[in-house]
């Protein structure tokens, strides 16, 4: 365990090549000590669950797993959540952009409120919001006068409830710490405010926004609970992956359930890198800039 | 991550882990209560699904005032059927389970928790019976009043889906018996089937997120339990039903486990009993025998004196010559490259359908 996860530790810092003495002995033991207890955690809750999953989608070979995420409403299904929580997460990287930067730099009353209603999304159990959803935008007689419960859109709608605070408490805090006297000094060398806020300030959020996003697709992904009793799981219309998991789950078809979450895993892995390439390219495109 | 230098969310989660942790001891402890009393007390732990929960608790009441019941203790967990079966099966602790459907039990005698016979006895494994009802709007705007008005354009049904909810198969099943089991042939079942399923606007997943979604506001029909629209009724938040003149007794079953305490027998007894039964009736469910005794009146049904009327034409599981017969050739998904049963394909062309 503890040499699988010094080896882990060495290809992580890249720095070996150039410092061939090194050694497990560089880790104090204090720190070794807090690095399997990590790693320990780290597998018992997610690398070994995560590996069941993938070892139950094998079950039923390559051509059962094959056979099932191509099946149409599968593969509707699939489509459907990934393009949902595609659209929703630009949408969040530009609103909770926004409402960070609202909740930092404004002042206005109830702006404390405000602060505490935004991590509601978290806290409340997602069949309530999918209840209070259905309530607002479901009936005939709504009070919005909008009637989108089981049709696509409320796919859509209980995403955007479900991920909305990600963007804005990731950056918040940057925005925060953000020294004002730069903006100041861009000021006074004549910069325009969107000058400033496109070549200074944004440059120090794109980590922080691109984390956010990358939180928010994969919470999109998984959602559940908030489309129970909202999107109506109408086959090719409504109906998301989980959904699907569930369907495969009651009729004791464990191995297909597994296929689905699988390529859901894939989708969030290769989303949540790219966002991390591209976020590592922009930002040494600004420091090359400037 | 940025976010973990923000302090509340912090301050939030340790809370909660405080939280869990002190309830994790609570019941800890509770747990070493229950096993430390010897051989004199027993606890039975009851595992089934959410319908009957009502009428087990007040039943469970009344066992323990009987000279068999003296001592008894229990404990309880009620969900979903099928989710509550495979919980079973992956090691939940049970001496009595009772689920909306005869298969969640079977699941549970292949992997020989459950005798093979427990259907063999007098009520063939029956604990409490029900049948498929209608519910409609207040005032049944749509004019609903059997199968026939539920697939004519324009209304609007609310069902479990039978593909992600094991009970929601009686419903699909009552549709199907109202042309088999009135001389049609499969072919126009199938044809009334796919006309039902393209009115279905919303297709949850049990019986419970259905009746919330209908409360809630969507759809005109309903596709429920008659106890389910007893009960709902009972606690306020129900709904107008009506009883066709054909649909399907629905049969929940139940047994005891293999390693079942020994009172668990005597608790099964007692359920099956007239004192049992009674109790099913005041929540809803129509007894295993006709000549029970609950006082004559339910509150909650559409007609509380006369709570259970006949249907004329009530058919059975064993019409359809039982679910082993009818699971995979309605409702199989196509694992393992079976062939995809009749309804599933159904619930699919509904999909393509409309969009």
């Amino acid at each position: 365990m503890s040499h699988a996860a010094l080896a882990a530790g060495r290809s992580g810092q890249g720095s070996f090549l150039t410092r061939p003495a090194w050694s497990h002995t560089t880790l104090s033991r204090t720190s070794g000590l807090g690095l399997g207890v990590s790693m320990l955690w780290f597998s018992l809750l997610v690398l070994i669950p995560l590996t069941a999953v993938i070892v139950t989608a094998s079950e039923g070979g390559w051509a059962g797993f094959w056979r099932t995420i191509t099946n149409p409403e599968t593969a509707h299904a699939i489509r459907l959540t990934v393009t949902a929580a595609a659209v929703v997460t630009v949408l969040n990287v530009f609103s909770g952009t926004a409402i960070a930067w609202v909740l930092v730099r404004d002042r206005f009353p109830g702006k404390r409120l405000l602060e505490l209603v935004i991590d509601i999304p978290f806290a409340l159990p997602t069949i309530v919001a999918g209840l209070v959803l259905l309530s607002l935008y479901g009936k005939d007689d709504s009070p919005l006068g909008i009637n989108i419960a089981n049709t696509q859109q409320s796919v859509y709608l209980a995403f955007l409830f479900v991920t909305l605070p990600f963007v804005v408490r990731t950056v918040q805090p940057v925005l925060e710490e953000l020294d004002a006297d730069v903006e100041e000094a861009a000021a006074s060398l004549g910069a325009t405010r969107a000058t400033t806020f496109r070549r200074v300030v944004l440059p120090s959020l794109t980590p922080a926004i691109f984390a956010g996003a990358a939180l928010s697709f994969a919470r999109a992904v998984g959602e559940y609970g908030s489309l129970v009793l909202l999107s109506g799981n109408l086959p090719f219309k409504s109906e998301v992956a989980s959904q699907r998991m569930i369907s495969a789950i009651e009729n004791d078809n464990p191995a297909a359930a597994a296929a689905v979450a699988t390529v859901l895993l894939l989708i969030s892995l290769a989303v949540i890198v790219a966002l991390d390439v591209i976020q590592r390219k922009v930002a040494q495109k600004e420091v090359r800039r400037g | 991550m940025t976010a973990g230098t923000h302090q509340r969310p912090l301050r939030l989660i340790a809370a909660a882990a405080l939280t869990g942790s002190a309830l994790f001891a609570a019941t800890a402890c509770g747990a070493a209560e229950g096993t430390s009393g010897g051989a004199k007390e027993h606890k039975l732990s009851i595992v089934a699904f959410s319908a009957p929960e009502a009428a087990t608790t007040a039943i469970q009441e009344a066992f323990q005032k009987t000279p068999a019941g003296k001592g008894v203790t229990f404990g309880a967990s009620y969900g979903a059927s099928g989710d509550q079966s495979r919980a079973v099966e992956s090691g939940l602790k049970a001496d009595y389970v009772h689920f909306s459907v005869a298969t969640d039990v079977d699941r549970l005698v292949k992997d020989g928790l459950v005798d093979a016979n427990w259907d063999k006895g007098p009520n063939k494994g029956v604990i409490a019976r029900s049948v498929v009802v209608i519910g409609v709007r207040k005032g049944n705007p749509k004019h609903i009043h059997g199968w026939d008005d539920l697939v004519k354009p324009g209304v609007k049904i609310v069902t479990p889906n039978p593909a992600s909810s094991g009970s929601a198969r009686w419903n699909a099943l009552a549709a199907w018996g109202h042309i088999t089991q009135n001389g049609g042939t499969e072919q126009q079942a199938e044809a009334f089937e796919q006309k039902l399923f393209n009115n279905v606007v919303s297709l949850t997943n049990s019986g419970r997120d259905a009746t919330t979604a209908f409360v809630g506001g969507t759809g005109d029909a309903i596709l429920a339990y008659e106890n389910e629209a007893i009960l709902a009724n009972q606690k306020g938040s129900g709904f107008d039903y009506i009883i066709p003149d054909d649909t399907i007794q629905i049969d929940t079953t139940g047994a005891i486990t293999k390693k079942a305490d020994p009172k668990a027998k005597d608790f099964l007894d007692f359920v099956l009993s007239d004192a049992g039964q009674k109790q099913f009736a005041l929540k809803g469910f129509r007894p295993i025998r006709d000549n029970v005794d609950f006082g004559g009146k339910v509150e909650g049904a559409t007609d509380p004196s006369n709570p259970f009327p006949a249907v004329k034409k009530l058919f059975t599981i064993q019409d359809f010559g039982g679910w082993s017969a009818v699971k995979d050739k309605l409702f199989g998904d196509g694992k393992d490259g079976k062939p995809v049963g009749i309804i599933t394909t159904i619930i699919e062309k509904s999909g393509k359908a409309s969009s």
